[in-house]
């Protein structure tokens, strides 16, 4: 049995199907980060460590001793909580396809922006620093006329060749600007979308967490995701009304190289 | 069948696994009924009697392709290495190997969960969009 102590929620396995089905349609859209970062794992819910490969000295109270010590970036483990009312699960047994998972969205959301925003804005209590605080380049501000994001993403674009770092690149937008971008088509016809894409010569996320907007290189190596226990979904307590369960992840970020990527703030 | 499906202890098993396990014991009786009435028919001359076989083995087909389905469903490495061989025309060796070297490969650089993991499996997203 594992820590998920799935087994004892007095879930059917059909209704377990359509949890994990739900939460997986839920978070797979908003993940933003997953994708443009590179991913390493999972390596599994003991995983406790990333291994930094650096050392600092410590005092040794020996003679003749000197020591070091290894550093090293602790997994974050980090918890939504949801409730799945049982009457909502009987109804799923009898085969019910309009079963209100609203509870276990709003969790699935929550997971997503807190993923998405450690990423690239930093979790201090964490030990994670974001990419976008972490990028030394001077930010450009997005503002709200969309037509001239063309113009900003490019100019970012020109920085990070300038740095000698290469592409492709991807664009991770906020909420706010995404939705600009979406209705927006520019002169002559081409979408907005299309135009940055070609730009980029990547993919566009929307990216829930996030402020404003971050290209970043998808040459790889620069951006450092560490999965311990991939995002999985929790059996917590029940009584007779309800079932409260969580979503749970455990993961570190780090970034090897701040100069691949560039914040466009708000 | 009960218990015997089970290669290991079943209260030690995930209720995931346990489902697996049916579906795995069911896909095989269907591909053994397959084969049975493969071979009746082989050796039945009654007109009547064939067209009540075929009826019958047409079942066990449906009920084989449900059960693959499932099993593929619940095993993306394994829906991936079907995708690369089935309903393809050429050297079915030759597909087998280029299909399991891709999918093997494509998972672990995906972060993709070891078999029996309870996770959602999400992995990495790199190249879920444009």
């Amino acid at each position: 049995m594992s820590h998920l102590l799935r087994e004892h929620a007095p879930i059917t396995e059909e209704s377990w199907g359509r949890i994990d089905e739900e939460a997986r349609e839920r978070l797979t859209p908003a993940l933003a980060a997953r994708k443009l970062v590179d991913f390493s794992g999972p390596l599994g819910w003991q995983h406790s460590a990333t291994n930094l490969g650096r050392v600092a000295t410590v005092k040794a109270p020996f003679t003749g001793i000197s020591a070091e010590q290894r550093r090293v970036l602790p997994l974050v483990e980090a918890r939504a909580n949801f409730a799945v009312t049982r009457a909502e699960l009987a109804d799923s047994d009898r085969g019910a396809e309009d079963i209100d998972f609203a509870d276990l969205d709003r969790a699935a959301h929550d997971l997503a922006v807190a993923e998405n925003a450690a990423v690239f804005h930093g979790w201090k209590a964490a030990g994670i620093v974001g990419i976008a605080e972490a990028a030394p380049h001077k930010p450009i501000a997005l503002g709200n006329d969309c037509e001239r994001y063309p113009r900003h993403v490019a100019m970012a674009i020109e920085q990070l060749l300038a740095a000698g770092i290469d592409g492709p690149y991807g664009l991770a937008l906020g909420p706010k600007a995404h939705e600009l971008v979406l209705e927006s088509s520019e002169h002559g016809g081409v979408l907005l979308l299309d135009h940055l894409r070609k730009i980029l010569a990547g993919p566009l996320v929307w990216a829930p967490g996030v402020e404003g907007a971050v290209v970043v290189s998808l040459r790889g190596g620069d951006f450092l995701f560490e999965s311990g226990e991939d995002i999985s979904v929790g059996y917590l307590a029940h009584d007779a009304d309800a079932v409260q369960l969580y979503l749970e992840e455990s993961f570190s970020f780090r970034v090897a190289t701040p100069e691949a990527a560039f914040a466009l703030t708000p | 069948m009960g218990a015997d499906q089970y290669h290991e202890p079943p209260d030690e098993l995930p209720a995931e696994t346990r489902t697996f396990a049916r579906l795995r014991a069911s896909l095989t009786e269907a591909a053994e009924a397959i084969g049975w009435y493969e071979q009746r028919l082989a050796v039945e001359s009654d007109r009547e009697a064939l067209a009540i076989m075929r009826d019958a083995q047409g079942e066990e087909f449906k009920h084989f392709c449900m059960d693959l389905e499932f099993l593929l469903r619940r095993t993306p490495l394994w829906r991936e290495i079907a995708r690369g061989i089935l309903f393809q025309e050429g050297d079915i060796v030759e597909h087998g190997e280029e299909a399991e070297e891709q999918a093997v490969e494509g998972a672990a650089a995906r972060g993709a969960p070891l078999s029996g993991s309870a996770s959602l499996g999400i992995g990495s997203l790199r190249g879920a969009v444009q």
